[in-house]
């Protein structure tokens, strides 16, 4: 059975250090962080990740006031992907369009902020706010998405840890192949850095990166490095069946030829590279690719100790003998925008396809030789023809994913 | 305090909540959901706010009578009066 081939045709992002997807390429090609100091509720100032689009830019001020962060990004995000698409949102059948969101998690800064009030108001539990259920629904995000854009297909959020941007994707590609949907709005989005109990959960963990100048509170793959930068987020795209999509001369930006997931069942949160390096496997083996027709590998690389370790040993183990395969990753610039991160590292590689560049890691002052791998980028881009990309994004509780993206020659 | 201490209490409220109105305009004979942007989650904001702001309970039986600005004056100001 040939399966409908599935591609990408919009891009709409929101980043620490870019408003879209210009400005995201930008600061990756030309060292430009998007980690700031920033004040967290009971635990002082640490860095974060934090955006700077416009929230009424595809929102009113009221719906904003009544929804969450999340939303927020994943409106701004879908909105700018449509745009991006040049999809004709008048004309085509809106029952038809789903929108499938990735998240690590969410609730927890809405419920925060109900029980801080909670302690300001005396207890007085009649004060708890009634926005609090709608906001606090694990489907908020896409739901305040299709509300804002009167899209009125399956949509709802895909819980996946940090492996859920790439999750996003997945399951869009899936429901395309399908028939279930014909276009659809996926990847991740992170509202996290809006809640201090992610903060003091990886403080706690010995994880939560730092240092006197927040662009370099994470190192990941660095010898000094300490943990990771909180990051929020989004990166959503439009996919289509690529016949739909030459149908109406849509500009492609990749075809999805890979997948794969699948979990260590090992534990809660350290990584197990036996597995890492089998879901990478798996997806060049369903694309049909060898490792050396790889030509960039993204990867997780949070910047804590043993994660990184572990990611390099799997990465070494499938990618070692390539002769041609580049590696980055990308929260170095950014942080960990968590359910985010998948889709919106993979953002960060997609125009190399056009502008063929390799964007370098960042912060690495003294790479860990535990973490060196043939092809890893550091200090400035690299000049490469670059033809496939594969995505990793690894989450808690041992989720792994790999995305393969190829670019599109007719 | 006046009807218009009152009036200005909600109007501040109303303000917090219809955020893309303009509340300047207010008739305070006509449905406030006839003029501004409102609907059923916004007026359990009012009430919400009332008692956050200024310990004015509104019983859920009576929300019709929050239905113009001249309703919620009348019907609120012996609440106000009696917090004094």
């Amino acid at each position: 059975m040939t399966l409908p081939r599935i591609v990408i045709t919009g891009v709409g992002i929101a980043a620490p250090n870019g408003n879209n997807l210009e400005e995201f390429r930008h600061s990756l090609l030309n060292g430009k962080s998007g980690l700031t100091f920033t004040e967290v509720r009971h635990m002082g100032t640490w860095a974060a990740g934090l955006c700077t689009f416009d929230e009424t830019k595809h929102q009113n001020r009221k719906m904003r006031k009544r929804g969450t962060r999340a939303g927020a990004i994943s409106i701004y995000c879908a909105s700018e992907a449509i745009a991006d698409s040049k999809l004709d949102f008048t004309t085509i059948d809106k029952d038809r369009v789903g929108i499938y969101i990735g998240i690590t998690e969410h609730g927890n800064v809405e419920t925060e902020n109900e029980i801080h009030e909670l302690y300001q108001n005396n207890l007085d539990t009649d004060l708890w706010s009634h926005h609090h259920n709608p906001r606090t629904v694990a489907n908020n995000a896409a739901g305040e998405t299709s509300l804002a854009l009167g899209i009125t297909g399956p949509a709802y959020t895909i819980g996946a840890a940090c492996a859920a941007g790439n999750m996003g994707l997945i399951h869009a590609l899936q429901m395309l192949r399908l028939g279930e949907i014909d276009q659809a709005i996926a990847g991740g989005v992170s509202e996290s850095p809006q809640t201090f109990g992610i903060y003091a959960a990886f403080k706690a963990q010995g994880a939560l990166g730092h240092d006197e100048d927040a662009t370099k509170a994470t190192k990941p793959l660095d010898k000094k490095r300490n943990g990771i930068a909180i990051a929020e987020g989004g990166a959503l795209y439009t996919l289509e069946r690529l016949d739909d999509a030459k149908a109406r001369g849509a500009k492609i930006y990749g075809e999805i030829v890979g997948y794969h997931v699948n979990s260590d069942a090992t534990d809660f949160v350290l990584p197990n590279p036996t597995r890492q390096a089998q879901c990478m496997g798996k997806a060049m083996k369903m694309a049909g690719l060898g490792p050396d027709e790889i030509d960039i590998v993204n990867m997780h690389a949070t910047g804590t100790n043993a994660g990184d370790v572990q990611e390099c040993q799997a990465v070494r183990e499938v990618f070692g003998q390539s002769q041609n395969t580049l590696i980055n990753a990308t929260k170095g610039f950014i942080g960990h925008a968590m359910g985010a991160a998948g889709a919106l590292e993979l953002a960060g590689n997609l125009p190399a396809f056009e502008d063929g560049f390799v964007h370098p890691c960042h912060n690495i002052t003294e790479l860990d030789p535990e973490c060196a791998i043939n092809g890893l980028v550091i200090g400035e881009p690299v000049k490469k023809n670059v033809r496939v990309i594969l995505n990793n994004s690894f989450g808690m509780l041992g989720i792994n994913s790999s995305l393969i993206i190829k670019k599109f020659e007719s | 305090m006046t009807a218009t201490d009152v009036r200005t209490k909600v109007l501040d409220i109303i303000a917090d909540i219809a955020l893309d109105d303009d509340v300047t305009t207010i008739d305070d004979s006509v449905s406030l959901r006839e003029q501004l942007d409102l609907d059923s989650m916004d007026f359990l904001d009012i009430v919400m706010e009332l008692k956050k702001r200024h310990k004015v309970e509104v019983p859920q039986e009576d929300y019709p009578k929050l239905a113009t600005m001249q309703s919620c004056v009348d019907y609120l100001s012996p609440k106000f009066q009696a917090l004094a």
